[in-house]
């Protein structure tokens, strides 16, 4: 008796072995696509094998010396310049107004509280081109204000996606704070002595999050830059190779493109996961 | 939620006692009725009161708000608003030039333009109403403050308070001017927009009228083509949301199961692959797809090569097709992500349900059922929800994939488009933004209806103690 059920259950496990290798392998087949596809020689996007017929790095060279129709090296910059201001923006925006929700009271705070959840549920595409319309008139959609203009757009609502920094800062036992005031320390020393020094993975989400939004978006950067090709992210970079008039020449090099965006992003995103993890874990461990 | 305000509501019983602590004796009614010359005057001279009492920096910045204010209001203010009735009517004009010979444009309205400044004179004006508020408030402040021998804050002790007890007052004036700019002022314009008729149609893109409600009727009638569209785009987006949203949550859950099994091994490098797939940008992974999948894509070269199929197959061109693709890629996209989300709450399920029914003797089918299933739709509820107003408005996965394809002939949406690409290619492409903003309204208000009724039905919400 005892036998046949283990029998039975190393079946079980066998099975269970192979449909998640099964599963494993549908997941990982794109992601090995395309990594495929950025070694291959042959041009255009019609291929009748699945294995390249020969490989080169040709497609990485072109990616960042040929910038006469795409310029790849730019749209990077560019990428990377907005990511850089939007984090230092958002990260203090989204930081204040959770600290401010979870440890001060004040009259307006639950209003607040509310109309922040009723506007996070209007569709953002709602208000994208209004807000075109809005940094036209303010003179923000043409040349390099535009950059200027993309820092705005990923910061400057940040402040509404404060809900999860405030679920940290909740879990940080308030006698910390009182011990603090207790020593004659004001508010503001509270918060940049003992709050955030205690909130490390949930500053290094926000930091990392934020930074990762310019790289992501892709509607707001087409709106926003229109045919201004020398201000494009690598988002409508990568969208563009893939047009019909650019598909035979570059659709090899958008692969390369692709591996070269991936690989920071899938790293980021692994760090961000265990420090959302560390943050949902709580701040002060027992 | 739940989670979110869980430790609010802790918060607001514990300080039960100081909820009073908010009431002030400085209001505007008590400024009106027991205020003095002086606080009477700064109903009129912002400021003044707080002069009187040797404020003299903050009575500075109260009265060159007014002198801003008035200023803004005579140069431009006044005549935004006033034009805002009308939106303009005089459309641009020729005009003969005798002396160079030529013909010359008059510039005319530009509605947009009166539109989007009448509105942001609105909310200065509403921004302005605040101020006044305040300074009344603090020049009766002051003048209470001196009645009953207290000290009178002096500016240096102001910027001291900014720091301790008005931290907020610090720390929320930024993010809130870039959540009004970029967020609320947008949505105000947008939703204005919904009861004008600015749109290609009858060439009302430089001048536009009000037109009230009508172009929710138009949207909500099922006699013309938009109306007939619009509740063919909604089903499917309702569709779209419900599948998208449980297929995901459960397949991620069973996946995240099978992951945790005590016999499963190498459960990190399972892990890992699914969480590969989550981490590459989900613009690249579904160009990719898209690619793979078109008529001459790889997908469709590689069966034929292997003479599986003799004709390419119809990923998008077929509209039934079309939405199993969408709903399938989505599969590949979301699973690994629920699975992230679920597996650290699996954990915590309470070991003894489990034994329990073991001992009843239940199988595993039934344990997921009766058990996890439950637990878990009760944890998660507010997740779910957040999900599946997600999914709603899933830009990404259907643009970016389908671009909504297979459009009918002379539609305006496909078969695969929901409401905000829609919405999307209303604006972008076909410029009738009067429609669009309708449909960004109703989109909000369906989202509004599915979160409220959920989230009360929910076991999280009714019964808080079910699983304690």
């Amino acid at each position: 008796m005892k036998k046949k059920r283990s029998v039975s259950r190393h079946a079980v496990n066998w099975f269970v072995h192979i449909f998640l290798a099964l599963l494993a392998i549908i997941w990982v087949f794109p992601i090995f696509w395309v990594i495929l596809t950025s070694f291959r020689a042959e041009k255009g996007s019609y291929i009748s094998t699945f294995f390249p017929k020969s490989y080169t790095t040709a497609n990485y060279v072109k990616l960042f010396t040929d910038t006469q129709v795409l310029n790849f090296p730019r749209m990077f910059m560019n990428t990377l310049i907005v990511a850089i201001f939007t984090c230092i923006i958002s990260t203090f925006f989204i930081l204040s107004i959770a600290y401010c929700m979870s440890r001060l009271r004040f009259r307006l705070r639950k209003p607040f509280m509310n109309v922040a959840m009723v506007l996070t549920m209007f569709p953002g595409f709602m208000s994208m081109i209004a807000v075109y319309f809005i940094l036209k008139a303010v003179g923000l959609s043409e040349g390099s204000m535009i950059l200027v203009a993309l820092v705005l757009v990923y910061s400057g609502g940040s402040g509404l996606t404060f809900y999860i920094a405030k679920g940290f800062f909740d879990t940080i036992p308030t006698s910390l704070d009182e011990a603090g005031y207790l020593d004659g320390c004001t508010r503001w020393n509270v918060f940049t002595k003992i709050t955030i020094p205690l909130s490390k993975p949930i500053i290094v989400y926000t930091i990392l999050q934020s930074f990762l939004a310019p790289w992501l978006d892709f509607i707001f950067a087409k709106v926003i830059c229109r045919a201004n090709a020398d201000y494009y992210t690598v988002s409508i970079g990568l969208w563009k190779m893939l047009e019909k008039e650019n598909i035979d020449n570059w659709y090899t090099c958008f692969a390369a493109g692709a591996v070269c965006v991936s690989i920071p992003i899938a790293i980021l995103f692994i760090v961000i996961q265990r420090y959302y993890a560390d943050g949902m874990a709580g701040a002060v461990k027992g | 939620m739940e989670q979110v305000s869980a430790p609010a509501l802790h918060s607001r019983k514990k300080k039960a006692g100081k909820i009073n602590h908010f009431a002030t004796p400085w209001t505007l009614k008590n400024a009106a009725a027991k205020g003095d010359w002086k606080t009477r005057l700064s109903f009129l001279i912002m400021g003044f009161g707080n002069f009187a009492h040797k404020q003299i920096v903050k009575g500075a910045v109260f009265l060159a708000g007014e002198a801003a204010f008035i200023g803004f209001m005579l140069a431009s203010g006044g005549h935004a608003m006033s034009m805002l009735l009308s939106l303009g009517g005089k459309a641009q004009q020729k005009v003969w030039n005798e002396a160079k010979g030529i013909y010359e444009y008059a510039a005319g309205d530009n509605s947009l333009l009166i539109l989007l400044y009448g509105i942001a004179s609105i909310a200065i004006v509403v921004l302005f109403a605040l101020l006044w508020l305040a300074s009344v408030k603090s020049c009766y402040k002051a003048q209470y403050q001196q009645e009953h021998g207290k000290h009178v804050n002096s500016f240096a002790d102001d910027v001291k308070d900014l720091f301790d007890t008005n931290l907020q007052g610090l720390l929320m004036p930024l993010p809130l001017i870039g959540i009004f700019a970029f967020t609320l002022l947008p949505l105000i314009f947008m939703i204005s927009m919904a009861f004008t008729n600015y749109s290609r149609e009858g060439d009302h893109l430089i001048l536009f009228n009000w037109v009230g409600l009508q172009n929710f009727g138009r949207v909500l009638s099922f006699g013309g083509n938009i109306g007939k569209t619009f509740w063919s785009v909604l089903g499917w987006t309702l569709i779209w949301a419900v599948l998208a949203t449980f297929l995901n949550y459960i397949l991620g859950m069973i996946l995240a199961l099978i992951i945790n099994r005590k016999d499963t091994k190498i459960k990190g490098f399972w892990r890992f692959c699914f969480v590969l797939s989550v981490a590459v940008p989900q613009f690249v992974s579904l160009l990719i797809m898209r690619t793979m999948l078109q008529p001459n894509g790889a997908v469709n070269v590689l069966l034929q090569e292997a003479g599986l199929i003799s004709s390419p197959l119809p990923f998008f061109t077929d509209a039934t097709w079309a939405r199993a693709t969408v709903i399938i890629i989505n599969l590949w996209v979301g699973i690994p992500f629920t699975m992230l989300q679920v597996t650290g709450i699996l954990q915590n399920i309470p070991k003894e349900l489990y034994e329990a029914a073991k001992v009843d003797g239940a199988n595993s089918v039934v344990i997921f059922f009766k058990i996890t299933l439950p637990y878990m739709l009760f944890v998660t509820t507010p997740y779910l929800i957040t999900t599946f107003t997600g999914n709603i408005n899933n830009f990404n996965v259907i643009y970016l994939l389908s671009g909504g394809d297979p459009v009918p002939v002379g539609m305006t949406a496909g078969k695969t488009d929901l409401l905000v690409t829609w919405l999307y290619k209303l604006t972008v492409d076909q410029q009738f933004y009067d429609l669009a903003s309708v449909i960004g309204i109703l989109t909000f208000v369906i989202m509004m209806v599915v979160a409220l009724v959920t989230y009360h039905r929910s076991g999280s919400y009714n019964n808080e103690e079910a699983f304690r």
